[in-house]
């Protein structure tokens, strides 16, 4: 293989990376707040408010059904204004992290309905206030089940950058359809796939680490 | 001058403070004054039709707890023991009538003020609710966290907690590699570590085996007697109420309708459910092929099967012998048992009386005068 194409896969290999890191950890710091938020709206829960939780579930739901080629497309506007571009990785990684919020959102408010709901008990009880309980009780005990949604998200953030690539964002995915597809090579499809592959199995592995080492039930 | 220093020894917290009946005799610590709890299937009671009843777990609760004791509140599942303790500490809050803890009006706060005020009540529950991410220490510590206390502060504070339940060794473990009765007294450990002046035990034992169970409450008794601390539990186990209970409250279907000194309760209980619990508890109901037997109406030639309870001197006093001499009777015991409970004797037997219809009045009458507890359960046909 020639060094061009070396340099052909390792800059998009880091592309894939930079989007997935930059949509990843933006998500996380606006999904997992809205997780939050999800659970102690409903009704009975620390901080009830039925309309307000339903309005959200609504949001956080056309957010999720919206195919993410469609999403890419029709927010184009909206990227442009925020990066000043369609093109290249930073437009990629809006599109990621609009699709990746109310997508790690439902998965924290999922890990936190695991949690006994007798501990939020025992903490009222102890006189704490709903910040308290959200950092003291809520987050610590969803530790494990928060890693696991951000491992689930970080994977599917690594096959949705494939896509992005389909429009100009760069990366593995674009590097696959260009040299891959169009011009019939083989071997760089196979090596794309090949480091996509590994790629997976890394944040998946690491993920599962993380997730172990906060579990203590 | 020698007046007003004088004037320093006057009682100016008493003269401050409202009179209340009964506030004279002993201070009362928690009172539930007119408690009732009603559930709305559509959540909140606000401008809701009359006609929507809803479900009422409690009805009308007046409970008193006096400073230093230990309260039980025993029931059958969905009696409304849950809800009960629950508006004590305002985890429920009642639909109507007021919770006083430590002479503080509970009902009327909210916010920041309940929180404060939640700080002196400890609760510990069936199923311990110990956070699993926290270690043992962590998990004491957390109300400490919760006060606002500092890291130093709260290291003495635990640390002897840890001393005072036995668990001094297990600082740095998880919940998860602990027993039961060990995580209960984690749990306790941490309903202490704030000093509260009330302890709420929500089924404290339930999911606990008996020698285990066992050694929860001499821990809570003795927590109780050296740091004065006031108990309220909820239990639909006998034993709990028998082994640390002063006083004890029977709930039925949302209302307390019984309430007594232990060793009464267990002498003689007033109402028909109080009855069948403490039946149950010393399992003395007649053999079932006597049961088949049993008539409600006396025979021609039948007799009576009784019930007899006795406390106190009877106990000791050789009444069946005596029964047999002066009633001419002869008695047959089918079934009998002696309980301690706290400083009380009480036993029970099921006998039947053998004689002449005026003989077993009589013998009945003779027992009677004797203060023990006679319960006719029916008459068996003589076997000719």
């Amino acid at each position: 293989m020639s060094s061009a194409m070396f340099e052909l896969i390792l800059e998009a290999t880091l592309d894939t990376l930079y989007m997935v890191a930059i949509s990843g950890v933006i998500a996380a710091l606006f999904g997992i707040p809205l997780g939050v938020l999800l659970y102690v709206t409903r009704p009975q829960q620390i901080l009830a408010q039925p309309v307000a939780n339903r309005l959200l579930g609504v949001i956080t739901n056309i957010g999720r059904s919206i195919p993410f080629i469609i999403l890419m497309v029709a927010i184009i506007p909206f990227t442009r204004m925020l990066v000043g571009t369609s093109i290249g990785t930073n437009a990629a990684a809006v599109p990621l992290t609009i699709a990746a919020i109310p997508f790690i959102a439902r998965l924290v408010e999922g890990a936190l309905n695991e949690i006994n709901p007798g501990l939020v008990e025992a903490a009222q009880s102890m006189g704490a206030t709903p910040w308290q309980i959200i950092t003291k009780v809520l987050l610590p005990e969803a530790r494990g089940g928060i890693f696991t949604a951000l491992t689930v998200t970080v994977v599917t953030l690594i096959s949705y950058s494939a896509m992005a690539g389909a429009v100009g964002g760069g990366g593995l995915g674009d590097l696959g359809i260009r040299y891959g597809y169009n011009r019939f090579s083989p071997t760089v499809m196979l090596i794309t796939v090949v480091i996509l592959v590994v790629m997976v199995q890394g944040f998946q592995s690491l993920g599962d680490y993380l997730v172990r080492k906060s579990d203590h039930k | 001058m020698a007046t007003r220093e004088g004037g320093l020894f006057l009682p100016t917290r008493c003269t401050a403070r409202p009179w209340r009946p009964g506030a004279l005799l002993v201070a009362q610590m928690i009172r539930l004054h007119n408690v009732s709890k009603t559930y709305y299937p559509h959540g909140r009671s606000r401008g809701r039709p009359a006609s929507d009843a809803g479900v009422t777990a409690l009805k009308s609760v007046d409970l008193h707890v006096p400073k230093g004791q230990i309260h039980g509140v025993i029931g059958l599942s969905g009696a409304g023991k849950s809800t009960l303790i629950r508006c004590v500490n305002l985890l429920e809050r009642p639909t109507t009538g007021s919770v006083f803890v430590d002479d503080q009006e509970l009902t009327s706060l909210s916010g920041q003020a309940l929180n404060q005020a939640r700080h002196r009540i400890g609760m510990i529950f069936q199923h311990f609710n110990l956070l699993t991410s926290r270690t043992v220490f962590a998990n004491v510590a957390l109300p400490l966290e919760l006060m606002g206390m500092k890291r130093g502060e709260i290291r003495e504070r635990v640390l002897p907690l840890l001393d005072l339940v036995g668990l001094a060794d297990k600082v740095s473990q998880y919940p998860a590699q602990l027993s039961g009765g060990q995580k209960q007294r984690v749990a306790i450990a941490r309903a202490l570590a704030s000093r509260p002046r009330v302890l709420l035990c929500d089924e404290a034992t339930s999911a606990l085996d008996p020698h285990t169970t066992g050694a929860i409450l001499e821990l809570l008794r003795d927590i109780n007697h050296k740091l004065g601390l006031t108990i309220l539990l909820i239990t639909h186990e006998m034993e709990v109420v028998k082994s640390i209970c002063h006083r004890v409250s029977l709930i039925s279907e949302g209302k307390l309708v019984e309430e007594a000194e232990v060793g009464d309760f267990f002498t003689a209980p007033r109402t028909h459910l109080g009855r069948s619990f403490l039946n149950d508890f010393l399992e003395l109901e007649p053999p079932r092929a006597l049961i088949e037997r049993l008539e409600e109406a006396p025979g021609e030639h039948s007799h009576p099967v009784v019930r007899l309870a006795f406390s106190g001197d009877a106990v000791s006093t050789p009444l069946i012998s005596r029964l047999a001499r002066e009633c001419g009777v002869d008695v047959s015991i089918l079934q009998a048992k002696v309980e301690s409970i706290q400083d009380r004797t009480l036993g029970l037997m099921i006998a039947e009386l053998m004689g002449t219809a005026d003989e077993t009045r009589e013998a009945i009458d003779y027992l009677e005068s004797h203060d023990l507890k006679v319960e006719v359960l029916g008459h068996v046909q003589r076997d000719v």
